[in-house]
């Protein structure tokens, strides 16, 4: 805009008394909006602005410090202790007995036996509408879907990892043949669970293990074939395909399975 | 830097909030909502029916809980199927189920910015809006309380809250008014008024009186399908000295409700 206001008008117009037609007020309003020497002009002929700016900043140091920021990931994950913790410790607790029974019986690999369906427990909870109390509320948020799911996948391997990382130490058996069935059996159920639901899918492969693999390998007090030492490579391959097949059903969540 | 294109920034209208067209969503194995056609826009729209009517089966397939089983369904312009991208849907959906539980340690105030973290707020609205979806449910007191120290009537509050603290453009609640006293109710009218002046809400309820008191028109579901949609004075019309009921309201409603069964009785 090539003119500016005459100070005369804006004047009338800073002045709460003085009266103004409403098409000069529009055309004033219209023309501040888009004119910021005007809007100077307006703001630098009160230095109430100024006083008030002053007194803000004057209140802002005298005042006491803003509340620190409490911590969102700690809140957005609190649901992990209450909801998801005694699974949790019921997992860690086996895997604990399972280590003393391996001192008593050095032949059975309790312990690698057991990694694979450690995570199971936790993923099927954390993402089941029998147990999650506040499903309904969250299968309609834009959040829910398979990034939620892998979150929590992730929020329940990093406790059962970690425990499986000393069970392992503790016995002496291979870190590797640990964790990795437990990854591959993780990303199994996220895969199987795109087609039957989560929960479904955990349970499923927590009873095809315990009675193809360590059902026989209880009884018979002898190491299975699938976890002898030279199978880590097999384990990691499978662990690789397994995550990157689940990976491409990420439609498949968008509705919960129930 | 991002480039807006002129979709993105240009005012969103949508023809229907919802568009439904032969709609139609199973409860289990049981098909719960059959070959439903109905268009809601903005404004509030009382949903009755009988126990077992669909109410809470349609709003489940509206809130993008479950996948619909067949037929068409449209929310703000989105046809909602198993390819669609739901999570623009969802950001502008607001959802009070009949039934929510959640983890009784989070505080009130924990509950509702866990909610707006979920419908992917901006980081920096989430502490405002939450505060202001508190204050107009009237649980401003009741902010920093546990939710399991909450009475039966401020949960329902809450979960109001929690539905509206995103601005939905749709607002389903599913019985909102139960369990609340008298005076909440008329607090949850006045509410409900408000919200309706640009979001299309729907609301479900058993109490013809709080359709007629706080909704500007009524869809009636019977056994899943759609009986009648119209105005208050609609339903008021539809009702007879012989029908059951205390209010001409209800009279209309049972009225309505008869016809249909002796329709399929047929």
């Amino acid at each position: 805009m090539s003119t500016h206001l005459s100070r005369t008008i804006l004047a009338r117009y800073a002045d709460r008394e003085a009266v103004l037609d409403e098409v000069t007020m529009w055309s004033v309003e219209t023309h501040l909006e888009e004119c910021p020497d005007c809007r100077a002009h307006l703001a630098g002929g009160d230095p109430l602005l100024d006083r008030v700016a002053a007194a803000v900043d004057q209140g802002i140091a005298a005042g006491p410090d803003p509340a620190p920021r409490r911590r969102s990931w700690a809140m957005r994950n609190r649901w992990l202790v209450w909801h998801l913790g005694p699974w949790l410790a019921m997992t860690v607790a086996v895997l604990g007995c399972a280590v003393l029974l391996q001192a008593l019986q050095p032949r059975l690999p309790l312990v690698l036996l057991l990694a694979p369906v450690a995570p199971l427990p936790g993923v099927a909870i954390a993402w089941s509408r029998r147990h999650d109390p506040a499903w309904e509320l969250i299968a309609g948020t834009p959040a829910a879907g398979l990034a939620m799911l892998l979150r929590r996948t992730a929020a329940v391997l990093a406790v059962i990892v970690p425990a499986l990382a000393l069970a392992s130490s503790r016995t002496g058996v291979s870190l590797a043949l640990a964790l990795l069935p437990c990854l591959a059996f993780s990303a199994a159920t996220i895969l199987l669970g795109a087609f039957i639901g989560v929960h479904r899918a955990a349970v499923g492969l927590g009873i095809a293990w315990t009675l193809a693999v360590l059902l026989p390998a209880v009884v018979t007090i002898h190491p299975p074939a699938v976890l002898q030492p030279g199978t880590t490579g097999g384990w990691a391959l499978l662990t690789l395909i397994l995550g990157a097949l689940a990976a491409t059903r990420a439609t498949s969540f968008r509705f919960s399975k129930e | 830097m991002r480039t807006v294109s002129a979709a993105e920034s240009a005012p969103t209208t949508y023809p229907w909030a919802v568009d439904a067209q032969e709609l139609r969503v199973h409860a289990g194995r049981h098909l719960a909502v059959d070959r439903l056609d109905l268009a809601l826009d903005t404004g509030v729209h009382g949903l009755l029916g009988p126990n077992g009517a669909g109410k809470t089966t349609l709003m489940r397939a509206l809130a993008t809980v479950v996948k619909p089983a067949g037929g068409r369904l449209t929310l703000l312009g989105v046809q909602v199927d198993g390819r669609a991208d739901l999570r623009r849907v969802r950001r502008g959906l607001g959802y009070l189920p009949q039934q929510f539980g959640f983890y009784p340690r989070f505080t009130l105030r924990e509950f509702v910015e866990y909610m707006a973290w979920l419908k992917e707020m901006p980081k920096t609205e989430i502490p405002g809006a939450v505060q202001r979806a508190i204050d107009r449910v009237g649980l401003t007191a009741k902010a920093g309380a546990r939710m399991k120290t909450l009475s039966g009537g401020m949960l329902r509050r809450a979960g109001i809250a929690q539905a509206i603290v995103n601005d939905p453009a749709v607002l389903l609640l599913d019985e909102p008014t139960v369990g609340l006293d008298p005076e909440q109710r008329l607090d949850f009218r006045d509410l409900l008024r408000a919200v309706g002046v640009d979001t299309c809400v729907l609301v479900s309820t058993h109490l013809v009186e709080d359709v007629v008191a706080a909704c500007t028109d009524v869809v009636v579901l019977n056994e899943g399908r759609l009986v009648h949609q119209g105005t208050v004075d609609d339903l008021v019309a539809q009702g007879g000295e012989g029908d059951a009921g205390d209010s001409p309201a209800e009279r209309g409603y049972s009225a309505l409700l008869r016809r249909h069964r002796a329709e399929a009785a047929r």
